[in-house]
């Protein structure tokens, strides 16, 4: 089933009798060539690029809930390439451009909207920073351009310019930034692979991975015993529990982020906009609710729901940068569970069991991600070769201390991040 | 959340400074080899269920805590001065 206007108009016309939908519930068969556990963002685009960029169609992705139900479903939609550190800044970089083509690629509409996103800053010191920032993104081949503080009131006239303790000096606006339908991209990717032939298999739990003398060799599942040839973990949120099947302790911590939407208000926010001194971030839907989040709970949470001082620090951060929002009333908040990494960038390699790889640590940055790490990964379990963009996401850098990437400055430990 | 602090008594989450899972009671000799330092520095169990983790009494007492809790569910279970904990160790 192919989408277009033709078709809309055509089953406009006829009932909308023709709809079918849009990926095979798949029952597992007993062998593939590659598993994927966890049919989320990163896992179904997994999928998609085996299939699309590698021919490997025959491929499962086993999910233990439904397609999409973890935090590809439970993010702030945000879409963005403004990366500091190499490793990062590449990767990055690739995936914004992946995001710029997903649409026609997957002939889905994923409601890709690159409305911008200016990052804000209040001293000549964070101006300093975010300069360096913006050079870094613009050699990278991306876009910034430095906004001073009547740049920014031009886009963002309702800020509290004059707030006494961060009066806004400027920003970093980033036009290729925006947001997306979080759900539809995971979709998307689904019918994509399942066109191509992927199964995917919901309802599947996987219980155990089988390995042989140091090689995998299939996985346990609630829905029987499947054979592979290679298997890969993609399952943010849930790492360390699937690792420690393969017998691996990972360098993940799990914490909780929760995110905020109100109740549908008529056009006011047209940006994405960063204020990260309050660690506050925050879109307006295209149905109108006010998305917007803040910092970890900072403690190890599997809950998916968070504890009230956060939630009263997130306010207090909207309320100290625009004062409108007042106004508007919380209708949701929820949380999704990070695997944080000691670094905060992301794991993408080879493990040391043959035919397993590993995908996880996307800390606060799974989202924009999907369609890079996709790609990538499906690179390096099809060739056995790091994809050039993701080299740098190897998981023995925090033991040899060797690209390390530490965007915050902070250092490479838990808690830090 | 609330915490019992064995010195203050049940006191509100926000008291307390998070420090991180409690493998930090169980460092490593000096000696130790590269190994057993990747694996306490970076490594963690990481549980989906009860954990435990130290705290800082950071607007209270100022004591180490080794709080015992569901990550799941957010119960907190117990709360010891790590003091206590680590010399019962020793």
């Amino acid at each position: 089933m192919r989408f277009s206007g033709f078709r809309i108009l055509k089953e406009g016309l006829t009932g909308n009798k023709g709809w079918a939908g849009h990926w095979r519930d798949a029952a597992p068969k007993s062998e593939y060539d590659v598993v994927i556990i966890g049919g989320g963002g990163h896992g179904l685009a997994t999928a998609y690029y085996l299939a699309k960029n590698h021919g490997i169609t025959n491929v499962a992705v086993l999910e233990k809930g439904y397609l999409g139900g973890g935090n590809v479903g439970r993010n702030t939609t945000i879409v963005r390439a403004n990366y500091f550190l190499p490793g990062n800044s590449e990767f990055y970089s690739h995936s914004l451009k992946l995001w710029e083509g997903m649409e026609e690629d997957l002939n889905y509409n994923v409601m890709h909207s690159q409305r911008g996103q200016i990052v804000l800053f209040h001293s000549d010191g964070q101006r300093d920073a975010m300069v360096r920032r913006g050079n870094a993104m613009v050699n990278q081949g991306d876009d910034a351009e430095l906004l001073d503080r009547e740049g920014v009131r031009r886009h963002l006239p309702y800020l509290d310019f004059d707030n006494a303790r961060f009066p806004i000096y400027g920003g970093i606006l980033q036009r290729r930034a925006g947001t997306a339908r979080h759900d539809a991209v995971a979709w998307g990717y689904a019918r994509g692979a399942s066109d191509r032939g992927v199964d995917l298999i919901q309802n599947c739990e996987v219980t155990g991975i089988d390995i042989e003398g140091g090689v995998v060799k299939g996985v346990q599942t609630s829905r029987g015993s499947i054979r592979a040839k290679k298997v890969a973990i993609i399952v943010a949120g849930r790492s360390s529990q699937v690792a420690a099947m393969a017998g691996m302790r990972l360098p993940i911590e799990s914490h909780v982020l929760q995110a905020f939407v109100t109740e549908g208000l008529k056009p006011v926010i047209n940006h994405v906009v960063s204020f990260g001194m309050g660690h506050f971030y925050i879109s307006q839907s295209d149905k109108g609710g006010l998305v917007f989040g803040g910092d970890l709970d900072m403690y190890a949470s599997y809950a998916a729901r968070g504890n009230l001082p956060i939630v009263e620090h997130v306010m207090e951060a909207g309320m100290t940068l625009m004062p409108m929002i007042g106004k508007a009333r919380v209708l949701r908040s929820w949380g999704g569970i990070m695997d944080m990494s000691p670094d905060g960038s992301p794991i993408i390699d080879k493990t040391p069991t043959t035919g397993l790889y590993l995908n996880c640590g996307w800390c606060y940055g799974g989202f924009k991600a999907v369609p890079g790490s996709g790609y990538s990964t499906a690179h390096l379990v099809a060739t056995d070769t790091p994809h050039e963009p993701a080299a740098r996401f190897r998981l023995d850098r925090f033991r040899t201390g060797r690209g390390l990437m530490d965007e915050e400055g902070t250092g490479s430990q838990h808690n830090l991040h | 959340m609330r915490i019992i602090c064995p010195n203050c008594g049940e006191r509100d989450r926000r008291e307390f400074y998070y420090v991180g899972d409690a493998v930090a009671l169980e460092r490593p000799a000096e000696d130790a080899d590269l190994a057993a330092w990747d694996d306490y520095i970076h490594n963690r169990e990481n549980p989906a269920g009860v954990t435990q983790d130290l705290w800082y009494h950071e607007m209270g007492c100022s004591a180490w805590l080794v709080v015992k809790r569901n990550t799941v569910t957010h119960e907190v279970l117990s709360a010891e001065l790590a003091a206590d904990v680590k010399g019962a160790g020793a």
